[in-house]
């Protein structure tokens, strides 16, 4: 029998509770995305709001129907006829993938040496990973404009130590967006993989080189299968919003450097063509729906393994 | 599953078995005058031990007393301060502990989470790079060994502790090691599964004929696994002895105390008496009459007299007229075992508690011993063991 007074017998604080994080969501995510997609599914014309039909309840069931037979898919079909886009989304993967793998390089390496450095220093290492943050994003992409510019520190160094005579012109090219990308979200790729290389039970490694496996072959054994979830986190973590990246292309890359984000900028500001904009956010959305379902399907075996 | 104590016997007779009384005899592991240092810390303090081929040796002592850290010398985990180890006549300084004969059984199983069962004993085996088939084959075999054949494609999570336990052992001993190294191997189970094991060890070892070195700091399963033991403290080994000698001859008030029940009585030996040599024990301040050992301590010596339980005898009657040692006491608690029963005493005119078992050989008794009962309890000379360390 539940004692009626009980904590948590009172229902309707528990539904307070439960409900609070659904409608959290519900306003602040859901409603604004079906939002974007019924502008997404609008015609661009020149009035305040930028698009049409409007739903004009002051008509009744009419202005309802009406509104309904003025939505159509026809920015979809802009989308894939013009070049621009395809090609964007492309690119968009492409410098997030080449970017993830890396971030992965230099990552793995750091968050390795993080995890097996003395215990005692251990949290001053995360605390230095984690420090850049107390910056804003913006402030750190603009001191990189400092740091690469055909005048910045990193020519005037290479010029000073006689390594080139020309300064080097990384400035607004891509490479300036991978240096961005890669500064920008190393973090996020460093902590799951320190995360899951710390909780490593140092006596696997033991047993492995009793029974014969010499310390390289022991990491490419035991070590990194053991690290995959924490792999998996980060790629997953830098992967998905480097693709719709839009402040470090804007800023370090140049006019060549097409990514979806700037496209999508451009679209919204330049052209105020909000319907075509908001079709290129959803499109967005689908293409990245397939790593975000990977990546939940990868947590909850995860979740699943370890009880 | 297991080999139960009173089941068939399925192996061979056990024979006895001690190359340690031949000096002829070489030993397959020597540890000479090792020290091991940590810091300020002397884990190993100055060790001489040989342990012999196909033996079976426990390394028993409290938590900290230096037994893991001279077992992992000899995995090649730790490298000795000074002093060395060797195997087979090698010296085994600077190698590491991939390239030594020996595998260990880890306290913790320390099984690869990521590798099924058959992956986990195959490793050892694909270190080795031999060919698949023979792999293969090796792994049946340690299943079947280790009677694990249907879990062959589990993941170590989906096995119980015991499983889990046998799977280690399948993987330390897949490469037929010189020697076998276990470290408490058998602390994680519980009590019935542990002694089912104890045995199963036991088989093992005797079907491989490998020679296996045990850590434990349950005496018990020393006793029942080893043939010899050596007890531990404060990094030095106090005393080296088949399990029957630990027990019946300890050679000091630490390993006497250390290994089973025991009463240790301080005393002064007072000269010599009608069966040996006379004791006169403090408290309670009464003769003894004890067999004298073969280096007679000189008269006024201080000594200790150890007596463990199921060497006395209690009555509520007088002993016979011929027993020597009488005292009496009260019954002050009973503890009830149902094979055997352990009366503790307290003795007249003292507050110290003598502690005496008997086998309960009957199942009803016409007068039993019950508490505040007045008691009697006596030894014969040799019942008892003189300690003077």
């Amino acid at each position: 029998m539940a004692d009626p007074k009980a904590p948590g017998a009172n229902p309707l604080g528990r539904w307070a509770v439960i409900g609070t994080p659904y409608l959290w969501l519900l306003v602040f995510f859901l409603a604004p995305f079906f939002i974007v997609l019924k502008i997404s599914l609008s015609d661009t014309t020149i009035a305040q709001p930028p698009y049409e039909p409007l739903l004009d309840l002051s008509l009744g069931w009419q202005g309802v129907v009406d509104w309904w037979s003025g939505l159509d898919f026809e920015n979809y079909w802009l989308l894939t006829e013009d070049e621009l886009y395809w090609f964007s989304y492309v690119s968009s993967l492409r410098i997030a993938a080449i970017s993830t793998v890396l971030m992965l390089l230099i990552g793995y390496p750091m968050a390795y040496a993080m995890a097996k450095a003395p215990k005692g220093i251990r949290p001053a290492l995360v605390m230095a990973v984690i420090l850049p943050f107390w910056t804003s994003l913006l402030i750190r992409v603009y001191a990189w404009i400092g740091i690469l510019s055909p005048e910045g520190l990193l020519n005037a160094f290479l010029l000073k130590i006689g390594l080139i005579s020309e300064p080097l012109y990384i400035m607004n090219t891509e490479t300036a967006v991978f240096i961005g990308i890669v500064y920008s979200y190393l973090p996020f790729m460093v902590l799951p993989l320190y995360a899951s290389l710390e909780k490593l039970d140092h006596t696997l490694l033991e047993a492995a080189s009793d029974l014969g496996s010499p310390p390289w072959k022991s990491f490419w054994q035991i070590t990194v299968p053991l690290s995959l979830p924490g792999v998996v986190a980060g790629c997953f973590l830098v992967f998905i919003p480097a693709v719709g990246e839009f402040v470090i292309p804007d800023l370090l890359g140049g006019s060549e450097t097409l990514m979806i984000g700037k496209t999508l900028y451009n679209e919204f500001f330049s052209n105020r063509d909000w319907p075509v904009s908001s079709a290129i956010a959803v499109l967005l959305l689908l293409v990245l729906v397939v790593p975000i379902a990977l990546y939940q399907n990868v947590q909850s075996r995860e979740v699943e393994a370890k009880k | 599953m297991a080999l139960k104590p009173a089941q068939k016997a399925l192996g061979p007779i056990r024979r006895s078995f001690a190359p340690w009384l031949d000096p002829s005899a070489v030993p397959l592991i020597r540890f000479e005058n090792v020290t091991k240092r940590f810091g300020d810390f002397v884990a190993v303090d100055d060790i001489s031990l040989d342990i012999h081929q196909r033996e079976f040796f426990a390394l028993l002592g409290p938590s900290g007393c230096g037994k893991t850290t001279l077992m992992r010398m000899l995995a090649g985990f730790e490298e000795p301060t000074s002093g060395r180890v060797t195997l087979g006549g090698k010296d085994l300084a600077g190698m590491p502990p991939y390239r030594r004969p020996v595998n260990m059984m880890f306290q913790s199983y320390a099984l690869f989470p990521h590798m099924s069962v058959e992956q986990n004993v195959a490793f050892g085996l694909k270190q080795d790079g031999l060919p698949k088939t023979e792999i293969a084959e090796r792994v049946t075999e340690m299943l079947k060994l280790v009677k694990l054949e249907s879990f062959a494609s589990r993941k170590p999570h989906q096995l119980s502790g015991g499983q889990r336990q046998r799977v280690a052992l399948a993987r330390a001993v897949a490469k037929r090691p010189k020697v076998l190294l276990l470290d408490e191997p058998l602390g994680a189970l519980d009590k019935k599964l542990r002694e089912e094991t104890q045995f199963e060890l036991m088989d093992l070892q005797m079907e491989l004929g490998l020679t296996f070195l045990i850590v434990t700091h349950d005496q018990e399963e020393a006793m029942t696994v080893a043939d010899r033991i050596a007890v531990m403290n404060h990094g030095k080994l106090v005393q080296v002895a088949t399990p029957g000698d630990i027990y019946e001859q300890p050679n000091s008030r630490y390993v006497a105390d250390f290994i089973g029940d025991i009463n240790i009585l301080e005393a002064k030996v007072a000269g010599a008496g009608p069966a040996g040599l006379s004791l006169a024990v403090k408290d309670p301040a009464a003769p003894i009459t004890v067999a004298a050992p073969e280096a007679r301590p000189a008269d006024g010596a201080e000594v200790a007299f150890a007596i463990r339980p199921e060497k006395m005898r209690i009555a509520i009657e007088p002993p016979p007229a011929d027993a020597v040692n009488v005292l009496k006491g009260e019954v002050w608690d009973i503890a009830y075992f149902g094979d055997w029963t352990k009366f503790l005493v307290k003795l007249e005119g003292s507050d110290t508690i003598m502690r005496v078992s008997r086998a309960n050989a009957t199942r009803t008794e016409s007068a039993p011993i019950a508490w505040d009962d007045k008691v009697h309890v006596w030894f014969a000379p040799d019942a008892g063991v003189l300690l003077t360390a």
